[in-house]
């Protein structure tokens, strides 16, 4: 069993309550933090610890905390991004609802390192239940003088709003978020002036994921340095890998960064194996955004050493021949599956979550999807795989924000990996969406025993 | 025209006074929720200019953003929106089939609503329930690991839900 530190207590009954939660050792590093540290002491505690955000882009959290500007009379704020949208990704969900006092506490903490007297959590309109358990786990907080005013006699005022959001993947990018947040369209801004200088209402805002915020609770407690140790390089800490798809087990899982690929599928700790006794024939290991990877270039790298669950493993190789660790959203496919149509169902779903404010991406994934629905319904040609290159290029770096790398990624992985299956779709046009394309890309079946 | 009831209010000023004063304009999503639930599962055109004059903003501010989030309803829709999800780890664990026989069983494409305004179909992009596939939205929770049997036992607690309501 590897290290667990936010989902240790998950399972404990009535934990979302305040009582179990206090008296499971709750809310301690609050204490730690306001009556021993200050916010300074805090930071620099963040920093040592090496934790890299856990929404997708793995920025180092202490430094993004560093830069916040603090002009005399300006209010600060922090906002927690729990519009967790990306697919495959479902662990911020399952924080909030099975141990919402987790990210409470790690807000309360982060508030007070970075002056935010109103804080807010920006979540998915779509996970309209769990505002409810939020705001009762705010309540709770707040009845038992850790939110409010003066919490726990240190003069400093805090409350915590949440927000729903409604129906819109631009709006976890951080600034698309302030816009709505401010009651605007989620249309991203230009950067700079970054949100650390001119956030929500241009005031100095940082924005954190769900799962960032609640990983302060434990480096607190236990010490930068602590918590640097455990991990490899410069993936410190645990990180949650939410894994779907054709796997045994699908669900939310609490990982150190130390185990391998062929481990975490095939363990029965984790996901169990493939189901139905399949074969493994692709992975996207980071969130729907994230390079595909052929059975073989998963399990090990090209350089043909093992792969583990890491943010530098994952990426060995660039592009041409790895990944990256994203959001943590982890999707298998089964030896069944078509890249085409996968491929297919991402491009639209990029489509719709474009804001349409940069034309590379506004027509670009239109334009995708056009093309591979084509290819997918037997219609396609050989050229239009060269087009589709040709357009995921074009899109690539050349939009306001990410959104547009993200819908050309998945493109650009599946017919760098699996060409011949596009060309297997051209070529039998009658058989293109009764069967797969073939066996070309499996790896043999491996069985890794439970240790 | 609909406006809302003493308790909408208060639900209004409690989600207004969260913000700073003169950034009222923030608490418009929270509101055209609140508007949405309060007034049939829809915006109407009416509803969106209430909605700008409760938060005194013009009312083009309001559209811009109801046309924008997805889960804001512009038409009228069943008493019960079955949203189910067609994105990629949905549809390798078998989303088409549930879209499919949902479609059979209703007798209604996705976007349309069934003639006794029971039902409205839609289908939708990741809900974030990926490992508890295949899944759809009805109202304020999700109905997850869906398979024919579950959608039938669905279409039927909703009906007679509806006969103990009217």
């Amino acid at each position: 069993m590897g290290v667990k530190l936010l989902l240790e207590k998950a399972h404990v009954e009535g934990i979302r309550t305040f009582a179990v939660y206090r008296k499971e050792g709750g809310y301690k590093s609050v204490e730690k933090a306001i009556k021993q540290m200050g916010p300074e002491a805090i930071v620099e505690e963040v920093k040592k610890s090496g934790l890299r955000g856990r929404g997708g882009a793995g920025f180092p959290a202490g430094m993004k905390w560093s830069f916040i500007a603090k002009p005399e009379g300006v209010p600060r704020h922090l906002v927690c991004n729990a519009d967790e949208s990306e697919p495959g990704t479902f662990k911020d969900r399952y924080l909030m609802e099975n141990i919402p006092h987790l990210l409470i506490e790690g807000l309360i903490i982060s508030s007070f390192a970075l002056g935010s007297n109103d804080t807010y959590i920006y979540i998915r309109g779509e996970y309209a239940w769990i505002v409810d358990i939020l705001e009762t786990a705010i309540e709770e907080a707040k009845a038992n003088g850790y939110l409010g005013k003066n919490i726990l006699g240190s003069g400093f005022d805090c409350n915590i709003h949440v927000q729903r959001g409604a129906g819109a993947y631009i709006c976890g990018e951080e600034t698309a978020l302030i816009e709505s947040l401010e009651g605007k369209r989620g249309n991203p801004r230009i950067k700079p002036p970054f949100p650390a200088i001119q956030g929500l209402w241009q005031r100095p805002t940082v924005v954190n994921n769900v799962e960032t915020l609640a990983a302060v609770v434990p480096i607190i407690n236990m010490g930068g340095d602590e918590y640097a140790k455990i991990g490899v390089g410069r993936s410190t800490g645990t990180k949650l890998i939410s894994a779907c798809g054709n796997i045994q087990k699908p669900g939310v899982y609490e990982i150190d960064m130390t185990i391998s690929v062929e481990e975490f599928i095939y363990s029965d700790e984790y996901c169990g194996g493939i189901a139905n006794g399949k074969r493994l024939k692709a992975c996207i290991p980071g969130g729907s955004s994230v390079p595909i990877l052929p059975a073989n270039l998963l399990l090990k790298t090209a350089k043909g050493e093992t792969r583990y669950m890491n943010y530098e493993s994952l990426s060995d190789g660039g592009f041409a021949t790895g990944s990256m660790m994203g959001s943590g959203g982890f999707i298998v496919l089964d030896e069944d599956q078509c890249i085409v149509k996968n491929t297919y169902t991402l491009a639209r779903f990029y489509r719709h979550e474009s804001c349409g404010q940069c034309s590379p991406c506004r027509e670009g994934t239109g334009w995708m999807e056009k093309i591979l629905n084509k290819i997918e319904i037997g219609k396609g040609r050989k050229s239009d795989i060269d087009l589709l290159w040709d357009i995921q290029r074009k899109i690539e770096g050349n939009t306001i924000c990410p959104l547009g790398d993200a819908a050309a990624w998945p493109v650009a992985a599946a017919i760098r990996h699996f060409r011949d299956e596009f060309e297997w779709h051209v070529l039998n046009p009658d058989q293109a969406q009764k069967r797969n394309f073939g066996l070309a890309h499996y790896a043999e079946p491996i069985y890794v025993p439970a240790s | 025209m609909s406006q809302f009831s003493e308790t909408q209010m208060t639900e209004f000023k409690r989600l207004v006074s969260r913000y700073p004063e003169g950034k009222q304009k923030s608490a418009l999503l929270p509101v055209l929720h609140l508007a949405q639930n309060s007034f049939g599962g829809w915006l109407s055109q009416e509803t969106l200019d209430y909605v700008a004059e409760l938060l005194n903003i013009t009312p083009i501010e309001v559209y811009e953003v109801a046309t924008f989030y997805s889960m804001y309803n512009l038409k009228p829709v069943g008493q019960y929106l079955f949203e189910v999800c067609q994105t990629g780890p949905c549809m390798i664990s078998g989303s088409d089939n549930i879209i499919q026989y949902i479609q059979e069983k209703l007798g209604i494409k996705p976007g349309e609503t069934t003639k006794d305004g029971l039902f409205t179909l839609k289908t939708v992009e990741c809900l974030g329930a990926c490992g508890y596939a295949p899944m759809m939205q009805m109202g304020k929770t999700y109905r997850e690991h869906l398979t024919k049997d579950k959608v039938d036992a669905i279409i039927l607690e909703c009906r007679s839900n509806a006969a103990a309501n009217n």
